[in-house]
């Protein structure tokens, strides 16, 4: 019986046969066969994950439409409650971050080591600056009252605060993991910086930058979602 | 290129005479910090099996304290405890996980002819969360549990109970980004990494099912974890996402809940489908019949299981219309699944099958899924729902697919792939044993419940109705006779590792990328890269080689 073979399948070579080692790329993975695949496969795991992101940003999202819809005026006041400049401003910073990350992955295709790290670094500054505004925002309603819970002291307008309540609960929740997402990315264009400082990007191996773009502009669509969702949308006016 | 697969390999060397991925490297921290899929399999197959045993504790423990109507071992509070601990451990940590983590793990990239996982580092880094997510799980079990129910309903979860649900929804959380990122290898793995040659419609139906189950796993996981996290808030801070005093809805969180859990259920059962077909092939030695229906039923379950989940809420006051509607879509569902049913019962018509363990417990399964399947369509049926919502009918229902589905074709699947796991075979006797013990014990203990369920026997309480009694008392032995059909093959498995016969390359003849490999396979799986040639199944290529071979 230990002669039956099968014409269809692979062979097997006996265990002591080692394949033969090529030299290639520093960075490609062993478990790859070429650059080109190491790369789609990266790419094409980013945009699994956003896949996930984007579930995950639309659940919150669809309980902030679902009282939306129920509670149209609380959410039309307490939309006025937020600072609509100081957002705008914010929108504009993250937006200008997104242009530097995307000429951060053009240098890092061209290989000109100092530039990436120039442009890593603009964007940094881009996403810190906006982090700070956020801050402020968070203090000035911090100090207002406006925060849920039993730091709570914003009364108005009795009848609506439950709801306007509500409203800032969506508004800290959401906007927080968006700032949550913003520090993860302020981390890896950190680590980023430092390998490209070791100059490990290049024509042939850019990869991960532009994987990190990916990231980048997501976090940054997803306030492109908050900003009116939050500061913009007042229904009607009172 | 000349080509040749040995069937029914008898050189049999031992697997320590083999360079293999247990061999290659020794100690503690090879294992911990292995980024070989295969390893990692192990890893997790240690890890769900702990799990398992836990969360059978608590069943057991229920089961003796329905054995008489009085609640008279454990208080109605421990008795809460400890169901929403078996469901949490089973569910979270045990049905999730077990086939794509163990088998998938092991499998996919073998199955596929590459080397690894496309990110083996995430990989590891999935079963690390898992692992914390257990850790904090266990903490919560021996510091006081949690009594909400596996589902966390608000306002209970949120403002009354006064166990620690904090912990527990945070394992479930932590948990459900191991899930994902299994999923999300597996997606890109599959997408990226198969052997030249294997097309799409090459392709094992396993991998078919474990893709399907990925897109699962990365669509619905991550709205749990964003449920779990307003719960958490609203727990924590006091603040109202699903509070009703400041105008929040809790049928929205129920919505939101099982716009995952119920995806879940097919996070189960997929991958069992998988196996089932697998299995099926290898002791009929036919081709799956309907290859593509079934390919392709994965995906209608996958895609068609994301519109059915406010069947759970039919007494949670939703509109008559919307519920008529997801009462139509969960009909809907049972149509792949009937496809594969079908398909499966055509392959085995007419076919000589071997009747060994693992074709033993698929057929408990194609049984019992379809058992389960059924009463599922019972209870997507509106004005029937109403009469056994919350009642052991339910318990019944849903143990008949997660157990009597998902448990079978897992058992099913280690005694299958245990020779390419360890390079050894189980005592095929012991094996047939246990298997029978699984198939008795399972609908001792289950299909009373069904009875039970519709004579009115209301779910999660230490006491019952006297009536009842009889019915409990034979749930209660078979969940005994259950309990020994599990304990055996950890007992004969572990004794295979040292002591069962080498298993050679190819021990059912079976035709698959795995089984071209040495068993245990060698760390990098293949020493050369496979070319795939032929169709997947390829049984009738195979029985013609084999008269070939004969006549010479």
């Amino acid at each position: 019986m230990s002669d039956i073979t099968y014409s269809g399948q692979t062979p097997v070579p006996p265990p002591e046969v080692v394949e033969e080692h090529h030299p290639h790329h520093p960075f490609l993975q062993h478990h790859f066969e070429d650059l080109g695949q190491q790369h789609e496969a990266s790419t094409l795991g980013m945009w699994t994950f956003l896949t996930t992101e984007i579930l995950f940003f639309g659940g919150i999202m669809l309980a902030y439409w679902v009282y939306r819809l129920a509670y149209p005026d609380a959410w039309s006041v307490a939309s006025t409650l937020q600072n609509t400049r100081l957002g705008g401003i914010n929108t504009i910073v993250l937006i200008t971050s997104s242009l530097t990350m995307a000429l951060a992955v053009r240098e890092a295709q061209l290989g000109r080591r100092l530039r990436i790290v120039a442009m890593l670094f603009l964007t940094l500054i881009f996403g810190s600056l906006f982090l700070g505004i956020k801050m402020y925002e968070y203090h000035a309603h911090w100090v207002e009252g406006l925060f849920p819970g039993t730091a709570w002291h914003w009364n108005e307008n009795p009848d609506l605060a439950p709801k306007i309540q509500l409203f800032m609960t969506f508004y800290w929740g959401m906007t927080a993991l968006h700032a949550l997402h913003m520090v993860i990315g302020a981390g890896l264009l950190l680590w980023f910086m430092w390998r490209a400082w070791k100059d490990q990007f290049g024509p042939e191996y850019y990869g991960p930058v532009e994987v990190m773009g990916l990231y980048w502009h997501f976090v940054d669509i997803v306030w492109i979602f908050l900003y009116p969702f939050l500061y913009l949308i007042h229904g009607h006016k009172h | 290129m000349s080509t040749s697969q040995t069937l029914y390999d008898v050189r049999s060397v031992e697997p320590a005479r083999t360079r293999n991925y247990l061999n290659e490297d020794y100690g503690f921290f090879s294992w911990v910090l292995t980024r070989d899929h295969k390893r990692i399999a192990i890893l997790y197959l240690i890890s769900v099996s702990v799990m398992f045993v836990i969360g059978g504790f608590f069943a057991m423990m229920m089961r003796l304290e329905l054995l008489t109507p009085e609640g008279d071992l454990l208080t109605s509070d421990t008795y809460n405890k400890f169901f929403t601990m078996h469901g949490i451990v089973m569910i979270f940590f045990f049905l999730i996980p077990v086939i794509p983590a163990v088998l998938g793990n092991f499998l996919l990239p073998i199955m596929l002819g590459a080397k690894d996982l496309a990110f083996p580092r995430i990989n590891l880094l999935s079963w690390y969360l898992y692992v914390i997510a257990a850790v904090v799980g266990l903490v919560v079990i021996v510091t006081g549990g949690v009594d909400t129910g596996w589902t966390f309903y608000t306002p209970f979860s949120t403002q009354y109970s006064n166990t620690h649900v904090f912990g527990t929804t945070f394992a479930g959380f932590i948990a459900g980004f191991s899930s994902i990122l299994t999923g999300l290898n597996f997606i890109v793995t599959t997408h990226r990494m198969r052997a030249p040659g294997l097309t799409w419609y090459r392709l094992p139906l396993f991998v078919w099912s474990m893709y399907a189950t990925a897109i699962v796993q990365l669509l619905a996981t991550p709205v749990l974890a964003i449920t779990l996290i307003m719960l958490m808030i609203e727990r924590t801070l006091g603040v109202g996402f699903f509070d009703p005093a400041l105008g929040g809805d809790p049928v929205l969180y129920q919505h939101m809940f099982w716009f995952y859990s119920h995806p879940a259920v097919y996070i189960m059962i997929l991958p069992a489908m998988g196996v089932a077909s697998e299995v099926v092939a290898a002791f009929t030695r036919k081709r799956i019949f309907g290859y593509k229906f079934v390919a392709f039923s994965s995906l209608a379950i996958a895609f068609l299981g994301f519109l059915v989940w406010a069947h759970h809420l039919f007494v949670a006051g939703i509109s008559v219309y919307s519920a008529m509607i997801f009462a139509f879509l969960s009909f809907a569902v049972a149509i792949p699944s009937a496809i594969k049913v079908f398909n499966w019962t055509a392959t085995l018509y007419k076919a000589s099958v071997s009747w060994q363990t693992p074709m033993l417990y698929i057929m408990g399964f194609i049984g019992l899924f379809t058992i389960g399947g059924v009463t599922g369509l019972f209870l997507a049926s509106l004005g029937l729902d109403i009469h056994v919502t919350d009642t052991y009918f339910v318990v019944a229902h849903f143990h008949y697919v997660m157990v009597g589905g998902t448990v079978m074709a897992y058992l099913a699947g280690i005694h299958y792939w245990w020779p390419k796991i360890t390079g050894r075979m189980y005592p095929e006797w012991w094996a047939r044993l246990a298997a029978l013990l699984v198939f008795v014990g399972f609908n001792l203990t289950f299909f009373p419940q069904f009875v039970l369920g519709y004579l009115g026997m209301p779910r999660r309480y230490h006491a019952y109705a006297p009536e009842f009694q009889v019915l409990n008392v034979l749930s209660s032995a078979g969940a005994s006779v259950l309990a020994i059909g599990y304990a055996l093959p950890i007992v004969y498995l572990l004794w295979s590792l040292k002591n069962g016969r080498p298993a050679g390359i190819n021990p059912w003849g079976a035709v698959g990328l795995e089984w071209t490999t040495s068993s245990p396979p060698p760390k990098e799986n293949f020493h050369q890269t496979p070319v795939v040639t032929w169709e997947a199944y390829d049984y009738p290529g195979l029985l013609k080689a084999m008269g070939e071979t004969q006549n010479v």
